[in-house]
């Protein structure tokens, strides 16, 4: 397998109600994946278990063919909708933050040129993002959209394997949204991630991704909405232009890449 | 313009806000005065010439007996005592409340033990206080640790446990352990909730002092209160109280100032 993100056969229940059920997936290295779905389809869900927030209740998840452990770890990194940074520290701070956890276990602070070398990474990450005048702001002194390059910036500075995106720009003003769009295919190009990103809009969801997932349920019982979960009841493979100028721009649905129960999901 | 949006500016507020108490002592003094006029021995309500007539012995003139001077050795008694109950309590709060509030196995196992004991009226607990430590310091200090810790800790508990959840996924995202989670994170964002806490406490914490001092000590200013009273001394009194509240009121303020200097972003100073 090529894949570099497998979902084998996962549930997700809480009791009795069903959020996911019987979801498999493969997810290649370098695409942009988008989830999306009606209120209450799983697409958090499916994020959290990504994630190792959440355990499934069966099926395993690969990475690389190693099954992934039941908690979260630095090889995937988020991005949620709020709450993303620590209020507590600096622009600069946030970014340092996972160098240190890293090179200084017991302390999980820096001294000398450990410190210099980690500093000057964390700002070059910050320039990238845009970031590059506020450094020393606190979060709570930053727009909404400047604490969400923050955290896009402090999720990179691990170069994850994967980065996952629960609606991050789901709380922006559209002209920032537009901008944050350009800033995440532009870090996604460069730094050949991976991207798994759930959100409710659907133009972002096509402009951006290479491929689209949609989360439904498959079969509803009036009488027990609860009972059945949601699956992925559609997967478009999008080919898009290597390097889209805007964000924005419409990208062209294959005609024939319509695949439904690719995976067999029912 | 309606009353909510009203903002006095900076100088009129000190002035809206000394008018009250300007006017407590005016009532006050016209009172006494009144009081006086009728019996001009009158003890209840001393009117300032006789409070600083009696403050000044105690203030400027060493005891006959001990040869201390006894407003201030009063002082440095009581406010030993409560910086040394604080102190205990603070750094119990912290640690208690770090891990109860990050590591829910802990919390699990000990959350209940710290809520049956914060439970408990402190005063109840007085007389074992005193059994088990003696009538001497300990007994006082324990009373403000007793009696203000548990609170302290629960609150810096619930604090940190309401922390979001996004930022301790996100902290492990970032390769933090149980460890870094709870220096980086939690400690930090419980600081100020501490100094809030420590502020909060300070009533309860003088409260319990006074008790302690009232029931069995040789020194302090509750216990000097409590002497002088049994001479009607109002003269004595209401000085010693006001001293208290002045003493109460600095802490507070010191408390705020180092906050807001030590923790600006959680004030959102320079937004």
């Amino acid at each position: 397998m090529s894949a570099l993100l497998s979902l084998r056969n996962i549930w997700v229940e809480y009791g009795e109600k069903i959020v996911l059920e019987n979801v498999s997936l493969d997810i290649e290295e370098g695409s942009f994946v988008s989830i999306i779905g009606p209120s209450g389809a799983g697409k958090s869900s499916l994020l959290r278990v990504i994630l190792g927030q959440e355990t499934p209740t069966r099926g395993s998840i690969l990475l690389d063919d190693v099954p992934l452990p039941g908690e979260c770890g630095p090889d995937r990194g988020v991005v949620f909708q709020r709450y993303s940074v620590f209020p507590h520290l600096s622009a600069l701070g946030n970014v340092m933050f996972g160098l240190e956890c890293k090179q200084a276990p017991f302390s999980s602070r820096l001294f000398g040129s450990q410190k210099r070398a980690a500093r000057e990474k964390a700002e070059e990450m910050l320039a990238h993002v845009g970031l590059d005048h506020s450094m020393h702001l606190y979060p709570a002194e930053m727009s909404g959209g400047m604490q969400q390059r923050l955290a896009i910036a402090q999720a990179l500075i691990k170069r994850p394997r994967i980065l996952l995106l629960d609606e991050p720009f789901g709380a922006l003003d559209p002209g920032i949204r537009t901008d944050m769009h350009a800033l995440i295919t532009q870090l996604w190009n460069e730094y050949r991630l991976t991207v798994i990103m759930v959100t409710h809009d659907i133009k972002e969801a096509f402009s951006l991704g290479t491929r689209v997932l949609t989360l439904d349920k498959r079969r509803h019982d009036p009488h027990a909405p609860h009972r059945y979960g949601a699956t992925a009841v559609y997967d478009l493979e999008l080919t898009r232009k290597e390097t889209p100028k805007a964000a924005d721009a419409e990208p062209e649905v294959s005609a024939g890449s319509i695949t439904i129960d690719n995976n067999h999901n029912n | 313009m309606r009353w909510v949006n009203r903002r006095p500016r900076r100088g009129n507020r000190m002035l809206l806000g000394a008018i009250p108490i300007i006017l407590l002592i005016v009532l006050y003094l016209a009172v006494a005065g009144a009081r006086h006029a009728v019996n001009p021995a009158d003890k209840i309500l001393p009117l300032p010439g006789a409070m600083i007539e009696a403050m000044a012995s105690l203030v400027t003139e060493p005891d006959q007996l001990s040869g201390e001077y006894l407003f201030w050795a009063d002082t440095l008694a009581s406010l030993t005592r409560l910086g040394i109950g604080l102190a205990i309590s603070t750094l119990s709060a912290l640690l208690v409340g770090l891990v109860l509030g990050i590591l829910p196995p802990v919390r699990a196992t000990f959350g209940p033990l710290v809520t049956g004991i914060a439970v408990i009226p402190p005063i109840a607990l007085l007389p074992i206080l005193f059994i088990a430590f003696g009538l001497g310091e300990t007994a006082k200090v324990a009373l403000i640790v007793v009696g203000i810790a548990p609170f302290m800790m629960r609150d810096i508990a619930a604090h940190i446990g309401a922390l979001p959840r996004e930022q301790i996924i996100k902290a492990q995202t970032l390769g933090a352990s149980s460890w870094q989670v709870m220096i980086r994170v939690a400690l930090p964002q419980a600081m100020p909730r501490l100094i809030q806490a420590v502020r909060l406490s300070l009533g309860p914490a003088w409260v319990f002092l006074i008790s302690a001092e009232a029931i069995a000590a040789d020194i302090g200013l509750g216990y000097r209160i409590f002497l002088v009273r049994r001479y009607l001394s109002m003269d004595i009194i209401l000085p010693y109280v006001a001293w208290i509240a002045l003493l109460a009121v600095v802490m507070d303020l010191a408390l705020t100032w180092a906050s807001n200097r030590l923790f600006p972003w959680a004030h959102g100073a320079d937004h």
